[in-house]
């Protein structure tokens, strides 16, 4: 579980986040959603650490970020694990090695254990005939579960994913929320993802966080949305006539 | 004020090298693929432009030798001279700032645009010590490439002298061997080490901390070049000065 409390971040006069208060529970897909600019990839970043903050906390499972020591963050890091936007793949590492690095950078197994672990989790994520192939040679949906392999590789308590299905066309985008949900479940992992994508939203999203302008402008879960009658949420997530229409079915069959 | 910024992230980024190191098993690949692509693969380039540089300096001190009173070795000597001195530790130098800061810029620059940088620091890992660290150990070995620009250079010289004409081969080792000054050799690899800092870690910093997309990136590996081949002039004339003025 990770406890955010009244957040504030800033660049020079900007004033980015604003006091967000939210929690992501473990076991479960928690989406953080808001508009182009209301600050969601700086929230990530806060939560990986890759961004000081002014004010507030983050707590991982009760351990305040802030609070701990160089060596304590450097292991509570190597309990996180990231897909990033661009899938963040070494260019020079065959797809095995990537998968690989962060068992060599922080476990002392030997090579055949990393090996076997490497193939497991490859194996899980349905690319076991992959591994010498260059990320430059894997398609954008491949690319995108090497990184939720190498991530998930060293069986991290955090899962943290930036856009994980942009640039990818809906099926495969399917593909990789399914496979997020079932790894974070079978894992019992505390998952946060950061998306636009509203399928993503509808399928996957057990907790969601709405910002708007660096506030916490609403958060519930893929069912509670429908019913929602916060105008921010209800003109993003039903921006599109489908969407609308889809919601004004959801609402007529829930009244009957 | 932006010089300044940078001058003091620069210092921290020095310090940063050597804190949190990289594992050995990890680090020992990178280093070996290192000292290949800056030091072997640099080899063909600098052999090519000291073995020529070394001829064009044997023609021209020939060339500007009008005086009958002047002995023949002369040529020898001012070759030996030049490429020991300048041409081998300096003008290669900012040769490899093209060659090699241009290379190391980009790449760690494109690390960064491609968020492979941000996914080492996810990950708890220095990312400075992992991609910089390899690299300054790589040019270490920067000497061993300036030996052979030296070696290659004089042995051009030789041949443009012999084979163009302009002189004999007796006369022209005559001239190497000349009031020969081992200092000077102390002189050019002292030097030649300092750069092998600078090469390693301005271009590293220009790639680390750049911001942007591909077009930074090019920019990043061009103000790279301009500024490694500033401070090895600056720092060029300064060890001059303090070693031999």
């Amino acid at each position: 579980m990770i406890e955010v409390k009244d957040l504030q971040k800033s660049f020079g006069d900007s004033h980015i986040l604003k006091g967000i208060t939210t929690s992501f529970d473990k076991g479960k897909t928690n989406l953080i959603i808001g508009q182009s600019g209301s600050g969601k990839t700086v929230f990530l970043k806060c939560l990986l650490g890759l961004f000081d903050y002014e004010e507030g906390s983050i707590c991982y499972e009760g351990k305040n970020f802030s609070k701990l020591s160089r060596n304590e963050k450097t292991n509570l890091r190597s309990e996180m694990g990231m897909v990033f936007q661009g899938s963040a793949l070494f260019d020079s590492m065959t797809i095995a090695e990537n998968v690989m690095f962060p068992l060599r950078m922080f476990t002392k197994q030997s090579k055949s254990e990393m090996e076997d672990r490497v193939n497991i989790v490859l194996k899980r994520v349905n690319l076991d005939n992959a591994h010498d192939k260059k990320p430059s040679e894997a398609s954008g949906g491949m690319q995108k579960r090497v990184a939720i392999a190498r991530a998930i590789v060293n069986r991290p308590k955090f899962l943290f994913c930036d856009e994980p299905n942009s640039g990818l066309d809906p099926k495969t985008a399917i593909v990789i929320d399914n496979l997020i949900k079932e790894i974070t479940e079978e894992f019992d992992i505390t998952t946060v993802i950061n998306t636009h994508d509203m399928n993503s939203v509808m399928e996957i999203g057990k907790k969601i966080v709405f910002l708007k302008d660096g506030l916490l402008e609403w958060e519930g879960s893929n069912e509670t949305i429908f019913k929602t009658e916060n105008e921010a949420v209800t003109d993003f997530v039903y921006s599109s006539e489908l969407f609308r229409k889809v919601r004004k079915m959801y609402l007529e069959e829930d009244a009957k | 004020m932006t010089y300044l910024h940078n001058i003091g992230a620069y210092f921290i980024m020095i310090k940063d090298i050597f804190r949190r190191p990289t594992k050995w098993s990890v680090m020992k690949p990178l280093i070996l693929k290192d000292i290949d692509d800056l030091i072997i693969g640099s080899l063909g380039i600098v052999a090519f432009i000291s073995f020529f540089v070394g001829g064009v300096v044997a023609i021209q001190t020939s060339l500007n030798m009008t005086s009958p009173l002047m002995p023949k070795y002369l040529v020898g000597f001012a070759t030996r001279q030049s490429i020991i001195l300048e041409f081998a530790p300096t003008f290669i130098s900012i040769i490899m700032a093209g060659k090699v800061g241009s290379f190391i810029t980009s790449s760690i620059g494109t690390m960064r645009v491609t968020e492979q940088i941000d996914a080492l620091e996810v990950m708890g890992i220095n990312g400075i010590n992992y991609l910089v660290f390899p690299k300054f150990i790589a040019l270490t070995l920067y000497p061993f490439v300036i030996s052979i620009a030296m070696f290659l250079g004089i042995l051009g010289g030789l041949m443009a002298c012999v084979y163009g004409g302009y002189g004999t081969m007796e006369d022209y080792i005559e001239g190497v061997q000349l009031d020969f000054i081992p200092f000077h050799f102390i002189y050019a690899f002292l030097k030649t080490l300092v750069f092998a800092f600078l090469l390693a870690t301005i271009p590293s910093y220009y790639g680390y901390f750049m911001k942007g997309g591909a077009l930074e990136v090019g920019k990043a590996s061009t103000t790279s070049f301009v500024w490694t081949s500033v401070m090895i002039i600056m720092v060029n004339f300064l060890l001059t000065s303090l070693l031999l003025g």
